[in-house]
């Protein structure tokens, strides 16, 4: 097991230094001088040299990149030169948002997709089944921005139940935190418990083929007993692997749910960066959002072994 | 022959659709097991022999199509409500599988498989249900049985997880015992402590069993009665030892005479069985024998052999030219 874990974690290095290689590199390819974004109408010549000299963007672009990834194992992110906001404290600020925001989705997802799955597994073939595959198809092919405006005309404006937009930190109050929470999360659970449900739906068909479930049955076993106990665990490596994906993507915060229902995540905190060419939070918040994904990825496969035990033994 | 009768099954029909048209898989079969007795059901692949065993355990593909009756300690396992067909299966009715590569769940202990079984059935504390369980694991020959608990199947080996297999099957004493090919996945060192470990827990136990096979080197010795199934139909039925003094069905010869022997001269060719069995979804009109049967006349072509008694009422036989009518051409 501990060298299981060990090679996973070497494993990782290449991938974070490409991650780190990327944000870069992209963040330098964009179009327009950094110099001029941030002196704007004041800029001259000599300003604009000036400051190259002195934010290094006269350097070859290797050895910027050597700084900024000195820095970054330094712990400094950079700053930005709009809101003098340390990379680190813009997303210390927004990523508790984000991070609650994915919690409540992925759970409300998983709270609709799994058991779903299980009962059209179980009765496969049958109009259950046949009704929540072809629901599941459906509800795959609805936008989140349809799915959130929906919501919100329906639980805000109807009935009045929740509020449309805002948001109210966890500290202060709870209770009014998660009211604010709900409908984003129930539109970002509605956009992926699909997915959950069909991966995990043939998956466990597939299993309950297996001898050992015929023998579960022979043994006398509740069903109950043989599809959670004896079908589930071994059926839902793939949901994992879907699950941590998303987990990992929505670190980097819901774009579009952050922005309709004013949420200020980490997604709204990235199209700020964007929209106002704030290149230093653009490329520090990429590369923490794509650390935290690979590092999410890692967990996963630590699942795995959790999960099936011959992988925990080295025999797959 | 036997005292009670503990299940019988009578004129079972076991069909399954299939893209090329319905697939009869087993015909027409009846059989009896007395308690404690030992049946073989011999046949080659495809004959039906574990679809019939499926048959009995209701197992079957959910698109089987299955009629007829199976009587077990006085109730019809196809008329049972599922609830009661839960309680009876583990308790009075067990099963060992062929492959214990696949029939042991690989991601729970063994502890959790033998104990979920006996804590099903019999109303048993953690305590004792573990320390039943590492009773049956020592009963069935497993080395250091309480460590075992722990393990998962991948770390035992093929031998070691078919005997565990037979100690779920054993672990709440059941009546009847259907081994499906207990031996075929193991190796053949392996074989025969397993087949004698289901003799002697048989006999201890004083448990019907019904083993499955497509070896006659299997029952023979370890069964008292033993049932030929070709082409889903039982073909020949007798008590083993009259069975193997004297066989009337070509086809249970030929399934003998195609087991190799050890007292053979070496290079000496298997006198195998030609052609192939006959396609399931087509069935001939005649014995489904006939097409590989030396002996075939023109009748065996365009009439079916019923299965009836011969001399004696225990041994019957599907043929209409029976070995010992033209033994003389034969010897």
């Amino acid at each position: 097991m501990a060298f299981f874990v060990a090679r996973r974690l070497f494993y990782l290095l290449p991938v974070l230094i490409a991650v780190s290689l990327l944000t870069f590199s992209i963040a330098s390819l964009l179009p327009g001088d950094l110099a001029y974004t941030i002196l704007g109408d004041q800029a001259t010549p000599e300003n604009v040299a000036a400051l190259r000299a002195d934010m290094g963007l006269d350097q070859p672009i290797w050895w910027r990149y050597l700084g900024w990834l000195g820095n970054v194992l330094q712990g400094d992110f950079g700053r930005s030169f709009r809101t003098g906001q340390t990379v680190l404290q813009a997303v210390a600020e927004r990523l508790p948002v984000s991070i609650e925001l994915m919690l409540l989705a992925q759970l409300g997802a998983l709270g609709i997709g799994v058991p779903l799955a299980i009962i059209c597994a179980a009765r496969s073939g049958g109009p259950f089944d046949r009704f929540m595959t072809g629901s599941a198809f459906g509800m795959l092919s609805v936008p989140t921005f349809l799915s959130a405006i929906l919501l919100i005309y329906l639980f805000a404006v109807e009935l009045r139940w929740l509020p449309a937009t805002g948001y109210i930190p966890f500290a202060e109050d709870p209770l009014a935190n998660l009211r604010f929470l709900v409908l984003p999360a129930l539109t970002l659970a509605l956009a992926e418990w699909p997915t959950i449900m069909r991966v995990l739906r043939s998956d466990m068909i597939a299993t309950l083929q297996e001898d050992y479930i015929a023998l579960a049955k022979a043994k006398g076993l509740t069903p109950a007993r043989i599809l959670f106990v004896h079908a589930l665990k071994p059926s839902s490596l793939t949901l994992v692997t879907i699950t941590g994906i998303n987990i990992g993507r929505l670190i980097g915060g819901a774009v579009i749910v952050e922005t309709i229902f004013a949420l200020p995540g980490i997604g709204r905190l990235l199209i700020g960066a964007i929209l106002t060419r704030d290149l230093i939070i653009l490329q520090g918040v990429v590369l923490l959002v794509g650390a935290g994904f690979v590092i999410m990825n890692f967990l996963v496969d630590m699942l795995y072994a959790v999960l099936d035990p011959r992988i925990r033994h080295g025999h797959a | 022959m036997t005292g009670n009768t503990l299940l019988s099954v009578e004129d079972v029909i076991v069909d399954l659709p299939t893209p090329r048209g319905n697939l009869r898989a087993v015909d027409r079969v009846d059989l009896t097991v007395g308690t404690g007795r030992t049946l073989g059901i011999v046949g080659e692949s495809g004959c039906g022999k574990t679809m019939l065993s499926r048959a009995v355990l209701q197992l079957l593909p959910k698109k089987a199509k299955l009629s007829g009756r199976v009587m077990f300690d006085g109730q019809d396992l196809l008329q049972l409500p599922p609830e009661k067909l839960r309680k009876l299966r583990g308790r009075s009715l067990a099963v060992v599988f062929q492959d214990p590569m696949t029939s042991l769940n690989p991601v729970l202990t063994i502890g959790t498989q033998l104990i979920e079984t006996l804590q099903e059935h019999l109303e048993l504390d953690d305590a004792t249900a573990k320390k039943r369980s590492v009773e049956l694991l020592a009963a069935v020959g497993i080395p250091a049985p309480e460590q075992r608990l722990a393990q998962y199947p991948h770390q035992l080996s093929g031998g070691m997880r078919q005997r565990v297999a037979i100690a779920i099957a054993l672990s709440c004493e059941p009546k009847l015992l259907i081994a499906d090919e207990p031996t075929t996945a193991l190796d053949v060192t392996i074989q025969a402590q397993i087949l004698d470990l289901l003799a002697r827990e048989q006999r201890r136990r004083h448990m019907a069993m019904i083993i499955i096979t497509h070896d006659l080197g299997v029952v023979a010795g370890r069964t008292d009665e033993v049932a030929v199934m070709y082409a889903g139909r039982v073909v020949e039925r007798a008590p083993t030892p009259a069975l193997f003094k004297r066989m009337r069905m070509p086809y249970t010869e030929a399934l003998l005479a195609a087991l190799p022997k050890l007292d053979a001269a070496p290079h000496t060719p298997l006198p195998a069985i030609s052609g192939r069995p006959p396609d399931p979804t087509r069935p001939l009109q005649g014995c489904s024998f006939s097409p590989r049967c030396r002996y075939a006349v023109a009748r065996c072509q365009s009439e079916k052999p019923p299965l009836e008694a011969a001399e004696t009422s225990a041994h019957q036989f599907a043929c209409f030219h029976p070995i010992e009518t033209h033994a003389d051409a034969n010897a």
